[in-house]
């Protein structure tokens, strides 16, 4: 045996860096329309070819082509869109008051929007989902009201989670929205738990798992895929690549040569692969999945293909990692104007309606901000009382809390 | 009734009581557990409510907090304490958490069971007393019992519980009480009293210690094990030390420690966990700080050595009643 070359460490790069534009031939593309649907009682081994390339619905031109055109109502579709286009106003306007610092921190979803809007259209609202930080869509499209929202990013007196969670991590109970939680992951495998309990109770619910490219590296993603097959767990596992971990590139997280759709295949579940960009193509391919869980035939893995748009949050800077101009140049483009081309060819939007719709829609998110605001911000000092910190850690408060929230004088 | 025994009829009982209630780890389902203790639950209540999972304790412990979130009330197991740290994260970042993060939205109404302590020859990872990893995390419970009557009715409380519970089962007193006194031969469950335990519902509540021995001269804090060695030390010098079980390490029954040691006026504090941040630690701050003008000695210390558990050393690490009956010497006649 010949001893060889000296062995090298193999460290994945993007194409793009700051000063140079992005390869996105890495992106396993295909046409809108050529991919096949197969029945939703698909054995999981059977899903290899769709778990490599992309299921897309909108062509260049804003036709709806191909087996995968959802059998949807044109109401529902202008309903997503403007959902899509109010996330989109409300992230830019609370980025604008973090700026001003009405609120100590903000996540976008600036390109994801089409994800959580179509797949919660898809869903029944007492389907749970299990979210990250970046499925603001869901609350907006399943009309959680925005000053709740906002009272929550500005911790007022008002906030929902009275002051004990950082802004954006909100919790909402009754619109099917799991507490968001900082660590990664986690919140994958409860999903798993969520979907395993609706089914020992022979109920009819099922979840809705969410994670992001990056966080795919974390031991509960794998876990989680162990779980939902070994029980056949009514739920569907959202894998959104948006391309970025904060300044990470998807290839570091495991995407170089494969995707993540891949992952599910390999651990016995069907699995879809997926234009992040494309409402209809999100929308079908939720109900194909919801569909199958709802059917007891188990758990659908689907990698939504997507780029993030915007900073990873407010205290990034993406210049500093990547093209300025990325998002210009990501080969599926904008999911708002994909969504509004096919609608105005449809004859069921205008660029007139469109503008109309946003200008009704900024004046909604001021009057919520406005509204908000009234009950304070945390630089206002309108908060929750201290004495909140004490309590909820357990159901009753035990008396070493209650001697502590005494050392503290209230 | 054995502790296994005293724990699958706590078990039984919940099943029977609340259809929410379901059982889950690994070889607990058709096997019936590695210690016997869910023996008969998944053919008495089904598949669906006590079963097999894979090996993955981050898995167990995540599931189960889903389930916990969805209604359910899931009560299951960590094959030994050694192995729960891959779970570490769902219990201490969401489990004890979620109630609070979510202002009550969602809560963990959790039992998460596993066997721990060392003195059966189980080497590093069969022997641990990770308890103090988990007192010290706000929004969990930590339970560990001493003899069957107390294992079921503080597992039924922690089966009710709407808080998340860690309820940790000394392995060694699975089948009989243990002074610590390895070369005489082990007495059953069947010998002693606190075998005795009801078929049907009852509870012990949680936050509430057992004085395990009165006595005047001196106070005992223990817990698992130790409460036993603690007894045979007292017999042996005897020292008429006052022997208090914790039973729920935290929160915990400040109110009866502070009333004993305020009658005694001394001291000792005794785990087999490793010394250094033990949970010992906790105690003997507590003691200085609510008892410190009634104390007549310094507050001693006894536990396993800051080392990793050992196989072939268990007896020199195992803090016996000779280590602990010494120090109850050293804090009479300080």
């Amino acid at each position: 045996m010949s001893k060889g070359e000296p062995l090298r460490l193999h460290v994945p790069e993007p194409t793009g860096r700051p000063g140079c534009a992005t390869d996105f031939s890495y992106l396993r593309l295909s046409p809108a329309g050529a991919v096949r649907r197969p029945e939703v009682d698909v054995a999981p081994m059977d899903t290899r070819d769709l778990a490599y390339s992309l299921i897309s619905v909108i062509d260049a031109e804003g036709n709806a082509v191909g087996p995968w055109v959802p059998h949807i109502d044109i109401e529902v579709v202008r309903k997503g869109l403007r959902a899509m286009m109010k996330t989109r106003i409300f992230d830019s306007r609370m980025l604008m008051a973090q700026r001003q610092k009405k609120m100590s921190f903000y996540m976008q979803s600036l390109g994801e929007e089409a994800i959580g809007t179509a797949q919660a259209l898809a869903l029944n609202v007492d389907d749970m989902c299990f979210p990250t930080y970046r499925q603001q869509s869901i609350l907006v499209v399943r009309d959680y009201p925005m000053v709740d929202m906002i009272c929550q990013l500005m911790s007022n007196e008002r906030d929902p989670l009275k002051g004990r969670q950082l802004p954006v991590m909100y919790s909402v109970k009754k619109a099917g929205f799991f507490s968001i939680s900082g660590n990664l992951a986690t919140q994958y495998i409860q999903a798993v738990g969520w979907g395993m309990a609706s089914a020992i109770k022979g109920d009819t619910k099922i979840a809705s798992a969410w994670i992001g490219d990056g966080a795919t590296a974390e031991a509960d993603f794998d876990t989680a895929l162990t779980f939902a097959h070994v029980y056949r767990a009514p739920v569907i596992l959202n894998v959104v690549n948006n391309q970025w971990a904060i300044s990470t590139f998807q290839a570091i997280a495991g995407g170089e040569d494969t995707t993540f759709a891949a992952r599910g295949v390999g651990c016995g579940i069907a699995s879809l692969r997926v234009d992040g960009n494309d409402f209809l193509a999100v929308y079908a391919a939720s109900q194909w999945a919801a569909e199958r869980a709802r059917r007891n035939l188990g758990p659908c893995l689907i990698e939504w293909v997507t780029y993030r748009a915007g900073p990873h949050s407010t205290s990034d800077d993406p210049s500093k990692y990547r093209p300025g101009d990325d998002w210009t140049h990501f080969p599926l483009g904008d999911p708002i104007m994909r969504l509004k081309q096919y609608l105005i060819k449809a004859g069921a939007w205008s660029e007139q309606e469109h503008e109309e719709t946003q200008k009704r829609l900024e004046a909604e998110v001021l009057a919520a901000q406005k509204e908000a605001e009234q009950y304070g911000t945390m630089a206002s000092g309108h908060t929750f009382s201290p004495a909140e910190m004490f309590d909820g850690i357990y159901k009753e408060l035990p008396e070493h809390l209650r001697v502590q929230r005494q050392q503290l004088g209230i | 009734m054995t502790m296994i025994q005293a724990l699958r009829s706590a078990m039984d009982v919940m099943m029977e009581k609340d259809e929410n209630v379901v059982v889950f780890g690994q070889d607990v389902g058709y096997f019936g557990g590695v210690f016997r203790c869910t023996e008969g639950l998944q053919k008495k209540y089904g598949k669906s409510r006590v079963f097999d999972t894979p090996i993955s304790e981050g898995g167990i412990v995540g599931v189960a907090i889903g389930m916990g979130a969805y209604g359910l009330r899931p009560c299951i197991e960590i094959q030994f304490a050694d192995y729960i740290y891959p779970a570490y994260d769902q219990i201490v970042s969401e489990a004890a958490r979620l109630r609070f993060r979510s202002a009550g939205d969602f809560t963990a109404p959790i039992a998460i069971r596993t066997p721990c302590g060392g003195g059966i020859y189980g080497g590093q990872t069969h022997s641990q007393s990770p308890e103090a990893v988990f007192a010290h995390v706000c929004g969990l419970r930590t339970v560990m019992p001493s003899n069957p009557y107390d294992a079921k009715g503080l597992l039924i409380s922690s089966i009710e519980c709407d808080d998340p519970v860690i309820f940790l089962e000394p392995k060694r007193l699975y089948n009989g009480p243990f002074d610590g006194h390895h070369d005489k031969p082990v007495v059953p469950w069947s010998q002693n009293p606190m075998g005795e335990v009801p078929e049907g519902y009852y509870t012990v509540p949680l936050d509430k210690a057992a004085i395990f021995r009165p006595g005047k001269q001196l106070t005992v804090l223990a817990y698992g094990t130790m409460v036993w060695v603690c007894e045979a030390a007292a017999r042996e010098t005897g020292i008429d030390a006052e022997i208090i079980d914790l039973r729920s390490l935290w929160p915990l029954d400040l109110e009866t420690i502070v009333e004993s040691v305020k009658k005694t006026g001394r001291c000792v504090v005794v785990h087999e966990a490793t010394r250094t941040c033990g949970f010992g630690a906790e105690l003997v701050s507590l003691v200085q700080e609510h008892c410190f003008y009634h104390l007549e000695a310094p507050i001693e210390r006894v536990t396993g050595w800051d080392t990793p558990y050992p196989h072939a050393q268990e007896w020199a690490y195992f803090p016996g009643p000779a280590r602990v009956g010494a120090a109850f010497k050293r804090a009479v006649e300080a």
